[in-house]
């Protein structure tokens, strides 16, 4: 890796600093329906998340498809621009920035696809894609932008042979390595990984999360990780943001968000993953979700989640829960939350814990 | 269902109205970018012999030297009301729909066209039957038979249709089937004027299977092509799972979404016949739409193409909107998003 | 499951019968391709009784789906070469003609598939797609087979059964749709069924309740069940026994108790070292397995694990030579590994225990 580059030379970020931070964000898709187009409602598929990421960590953003994973990440990004709320890049507010004035973010905050061959264009050879960056971004290599893809295909474990190869002539974990190559070219500062293992089998998955770990500990990477599999995601994530709906319902560090769940939106979902141990399977009593996600155009109103909660009062239904701190560096939108202080924790956590 | 349906409809009459706009001026051009003035067209309703003053005052009777706007106002006017077209010694009346005068032969064009509409239905229903049931016929036997010998041999009599012309398969039916061995009618009967069913189809018999077999070896391609990538679906391999008998797996499940879109290219292939079979009806002489543009074409009657232009053009429209509104029968995910 | 694969073979004389509910002995399925025949399922052997499930693991092109589709004569005739027996009840599929076998399929074995969305038909209703597969093994009425389908429907807890069953599979979500397959594959009350990737399209909560379901039904109809999944979380919650497959091949077999807790093939401890786990916190990396499943028209000879393996050189060049069968290390717990039985105890308590 070896870009020159003048403008950005930072003095040596801190570890621990505020390096992207998001308040209420919004992102509704419109509807248009009849025989006039006319707009009829909103896919509301993020509506007002608030959360900061510091350098050098990863905050991971779990939850059922179609709870506006993906969205977040597109916002973050700004591969879509949000309906209203604020987006602050290094102190940057960017939710709204034009075309034109986004090249340094682009450099800056790079987007890891799940589907590691639709991202990759079939009819350009690995050097070209990986090579892309510098060109679009007129950064100039010191050995020749060939030299510098050759170190990155290196350096996530591909052969710098693989130059000349094209994406089909990959297996599903290359082709997520070739992925990785292409978003590390420009040295970003932070990376949204939108499911980057979901589509790899379990051998293939546990060399690129490794890969992603290492990555991370070279270049002081800060990763959004965004991911359906809770198992994942308690491996890679040193916090863990829990949505459902388009809103965040749990932020906590990763310990306690698995240990004591608070939301029981988390602790249902965390009960439902099958667990590879048999003797689990006997004593395990489980909570269950009826039913499944009601549709994001017609959210159920005041807590989204009482259409499913066990422990659902009128209250639920009448007023918003806030998403609040209910201890340090846990935050919650619930007005029953389970696990609060010294009370007798729930049953799922009792299993939650081996 | 009913919102799609109605932008449907809206959609296919604007259509028709910027068909026919387009169309009436694309002939309302044509002439002045050749370089002829309103006074030349006049001249060729009233003769070049009169004189000058007088070939300008039919044109002006006639409305050629209006704008072009106003020419297609009264174009849509006559379309609905009916028009009477002045020009000088007479006053020729043409009831609506007035699809245009010719001046030529003195009638109105539209009796022509609603004569000779039966003729091509007949040829084209008849000929779209045929080849529907054979093409699909076909095509689902050579996709159920994929690589055998019977669906190389379908397939390369496939190929033969879909690139011989029809005037090269219709005259050697016709020296073969009627001249040599007199099976069938010659042409240049009108099928309609016979008052026996069997005799209108026997008049039509060859001109059917000629037509259908280019149309029909397009569609056994279509529909085997459709049925591999079908048969191949998750839904056929559940059809077998359940147990189906290998018949309605192949009938039931597979051909039921490999002909939706062959359903489309049906309802545009009727919809261009309808506008006339132009080779087909020249080569055995049947008096239908098409043989009835290539006359008015050879005699440079620009009314009658006109007509014929926006008749053919109507079909089309006509037929899109069927086929659109099929498609929502065919299809539950269409009519109920 | 007791007894060793080779008296299994030896026994082929006494033949006719197979000895459990399903009773799979050597089958082969080949491809043969423009690029060389794929041996997507190449000798591999079970039994399985009524009201027991068996698992197959593996990883993706394993081999799991074409194994399923075979017991079912899914594939098509003339594209697949197949050999061995597979016995269900007595009666052997591979011999059978194939109106025998479609007579069986959905009302005998029934199956249900990864993609509910695709594996329906988009243009028929969720109900006359039941109904369907009712009337092909039972001459009754459209009227009783409807009452029978929306029976099923409220049996598999879709709410308003006798409304839902005019809608189409676009009108349910993902869980609804495998539920109402579910209902389909039941309808005829099978023996065998067999559910491959059931739940992978699904979210976690749904498939929770898909598991759930296809325990109870299991308990109801006391059916044989074969599940087919690449998540070891799956086959834990609901199998008996379990076979990992490797490359077409068994490489283990045993209840679920021996997989999980003395697992015994380096392909499976690099599975379960490369889970991440969420019912513990982080060790300190996953274990990898290296390099990538190989190819199945150039399967390595001898252990077609051995590339990826980090025992192979304890074997004298045998993992490279010669193909290990799978063998009883005692109480049916079959290993296809040339391992020591010394070399493999010590593996397992020093490299692969304490890091789980
Ligand atoms: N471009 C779009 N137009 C309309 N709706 C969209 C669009 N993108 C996503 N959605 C909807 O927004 C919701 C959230 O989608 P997504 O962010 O992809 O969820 P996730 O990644 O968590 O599965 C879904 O209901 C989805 O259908
Ligand atoms: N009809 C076929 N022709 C050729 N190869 C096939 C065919 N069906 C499956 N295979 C191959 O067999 C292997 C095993 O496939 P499959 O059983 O579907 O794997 P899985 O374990 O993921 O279900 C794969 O490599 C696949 O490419
Ligand atoms: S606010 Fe009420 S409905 Fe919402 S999660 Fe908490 S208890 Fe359940
Ligand atoms: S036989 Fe050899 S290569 Fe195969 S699993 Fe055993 S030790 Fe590894
Ligand atoms: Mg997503
Ligand atoms: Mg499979």
């Amino acid at each position: 890796m070896t870009t020159t580059d003048a403008e950005s030379t930072p003095a040596v970020p801190k570890i621990g600093e505020e390096i992207l931070s998001v308040t209420s964000l919004v992102k509704h898709f419109p509807i248009r329906k009849g025989v006039l187009q006319r707009q009829v409602g909103a896919v509301q598929a993020v509506d007002g998340l608030t959360f900061n990421v510091t350098r050098g960590e990863t905050l991971s953003l779990v939850g059922e498809s179609g709870c506006g994973k993906t969205t977040t990440g597109r916002l973050l990004t700004r591969l879509l621009e949000p309906t209203s709320g604020e987006i602050v890049f290094e102190g940057r507010d960017i939710s709204h920035l034009r075309e034109g004035q986004m090249r340094p973010l682009r450099r800056d905050v790079q987007m890891i696809f799940q589907d590691p061959y639709g991202s990759l264009n079939p009819r350009h050879t690995v050097g070209k894609i990986v090579g892309a960056p510098f060109k679009l971004q007129h950064v100039k290599t010191e050995h020749g932008v060939k030299k510098a893809v050759q170190e990155l295909l290196e350096l996530v474990g591909l052969s710098p042979e693989h130059y000349n190869r094209y994406p089909h002539e990959f297996s599903g974990g290359q082709r997520q390595r070739i992925g990785i190559a292409r978003t590390l070219a420009l040295r970003p500062k932070l990376i949204v990984a939108d499911e980057p293992v979901s589509a790899l089998d379990v051998s293939i998955q546990a060399q690129v999360v490794n890969l992603l770990e290492d990555l991370q500990e070279e270049f002081d990477l800060t990763y959004v990780m965004i991911a359906h599999d809770l198992s994942v995601v308690r491996h890679v994530s040193d916090r863990v943001a829990v949505m459902y709906l388009g809103k965040i319902v749990e932020l906590a560090d990763r310990v306690d968000l698995y240990e004591k769940p608070m939301h029981p939106y988390t602790v249902a979902l965390l009960s439902a993953v099958p667990v590879p141990d048999t003797k689990r399977k006997a004593k395990q009593e489980r909570i269950r979700l009826q039913g499944d996600v009601p549709s994001p155009i017609n959210p159920p109103p005041a807590c989204r989640f009482h259409t499913r909660c066990w422990k659902a009062q009128d209250i639920c239904k009448a007023v918003e829960p806030p998403l609040v701190e209910l201890a340090p560096g846990h935050q919650t939108a619930c007005h029953f939350p389970e696990n609060q202080g010294t009370e007798t924790p729930a049953a799922a956590v009792d299993q939650a814990k081996s | 269902m009913l919102a799609y349906l109605i932008r449907r409809l809206i959609g296919a009459v604007v259509l028709l109205f910027i068909v026919t706009a387009v169309t009436f001026s694309i002939f309302f051009l044509v002439p002045r970018v050749g370089g002829a003035t309103a006074d030349d067209l006049a001249s060729r309703y009233v003769g070049r012999s009169v004189g000058k003053e007088q070939i300008h005052q039919t044109a002006e009777r006639l409305g050629f030297t209006d704008p072009l706007y106003v020419q297609y106002g009264r174009f849509v006017k006559g379309l609905v009301v009916g028009t009477d077209y002045n020009y000088g010694p007479s006053t020729e009346h043409c009831p609506p729909p007035c699809f245009g005068y010719s001046f030529l032969t003195q009638t109105p064009v539209w009796p022509d066209l609603v004569a000779r509409i039966p003729v091509t239905a007949s040829l084209a229903g008849g000929a779209a039957f045929i080849w529907l049931v054979t093409g699909v016929g076909t095509g689902v036997i050579s996709a159920l038979r994929r690589g055998s010998v019977l669906d190389r041999s379908l397939m390369s009599v496939a190929l033969a249709g879909v690139s011989l012309p029809i005037f090269f398969t219709g005259l050697l039916s016709l020296s073969i089937f009627s001249y040599g061995l007199g099976w069938t009618a010659q042409g240049g009967t009108n099928p309609l004027d016979e008052t026996n069913p069997i005799w209108w189809a026997y008049d039509l018999i060859l001109p059917w299977t000629t037509l259908a077999f280019l149309y029909a070896a397009a569609y056994a391609r279509l529909t085997r092509a459709g049925m591999l990538e079908t048969m191949n679906e998750d839904y056929v391999r559940t059809a077998r799972a359940k147990g189906l008998t290998e018949r309605d797996v192949v009938l039931r499940h597979g051909l039921r979404s490999a002909l939706t879109p062959i359903l489309t290219i049906f309802g545009l292939d009727l919809g261009l016949l309808m506008g006339g079979a132009i080779l087909t009806e020249t080569t055995f002489s049947l008096p239908g739409i098409g043989q009835y543009a290539v006359i008015a074409l050879r005699a440079n009657d620009l009314p009658k193409v006109l007509g014929v232009t926006l008749v053919a053009a109507f079909f089309i429209v006509l037929a899109n909107l069927i086929v659109d509104l099929l498609y929502a029968v065919v299809d539950p995910r269409v009519r109920i998003s | 499951m007791t007894e060793p694969i080779e008296e299994v073979q030896d026994s082929v004389q006494r033949v006719a019968r197979g000895e459990a509910f399903l009773d799979v002995r050597d089958l082969k399925v080949h491809f043969p391709t423009d690029d060389g025949v794929v041996k997507s399922v190449d000798g591999i052997s079970f039994k399985l009784e009524r009201g027991k499930t068996l698992g197959i693991v593996g990883e993706s092109g394993s081999g799991k789906s074409v194994t399923s589709l075979s017991i079912m004569g899914l594939h098509p005739p003339g594209v697949a070469r197949i050999s061995g027996e597979i016995f269900l009840d007595g009666q052997d599929l591979v011999q059978a003609s194939r109106e025998e076998v479609r007579l069986l399929r959905g009302k005998r074995m029934a199956m249900i598939f990864q993609d509910p969305l695709s594996a329906m038909h988009p243009f028929y209703t969720v109900g006359h797609q039941i109904i369907e597969a009712y009337r092909v093994h039972n001459k009754v009425s459209k009227q009783v087979a409807k009452k029978h389908a929306i029976e099923m429907l409220d049996r598999v807890g879709i709410p308003q059964p006798d409304r839902r069953v005019d809608s189409y599979p676009h009108q349910f979500s993902g869980g609804m749709r495998q539920r109402a397959m579910i209902a389909m594959a039941l309808s005829c009350d099978p023996d065998l069924l067999i559910a491959d990737e059931p739940t992978t399209a699904l979210d976690v909560t749904v498939q929770a309740q898909i598991l759930d379901l296809i325990r109870d039904l299991q308990r109801e109809f006391n059916s044989a069940v074969i599940i087919i999944t690449h998540d070891l979380g799956v086959v834990a919650e609901l199998a008996d026994d379990i076979q990992v497959m490797y490359a077409g091949r068994a490489a283990e077999y045993g209840t679920a108790e021996e997989i999980f807790d003395e697992p015994q093939h380096p392909y499976t401890w690099g599975l379960l070292g490369s889970m991440p786990r969420i019912d513990r916190e982080r060790s300190e990396r996953l274990i990898p397995i290296k390099g990538t499943p190989p190819s199945l028209i150039n399967v390595p000879t001898g252990c077609a694990f051995n590339p990826r393996c980090n025992y192979a050189h304890l074997n004298g060049g045998a993992s490279e030579t010669d193909r290990p069968e799978l063998l009883d290390t005692g109480n049916g717990h079959m290993v296809a590994c040339h391992l020591s039985p010394q070399n493999r105890q010590q593996a397992w308590e020093t490299d692969i225990k304490p890091k789980l």
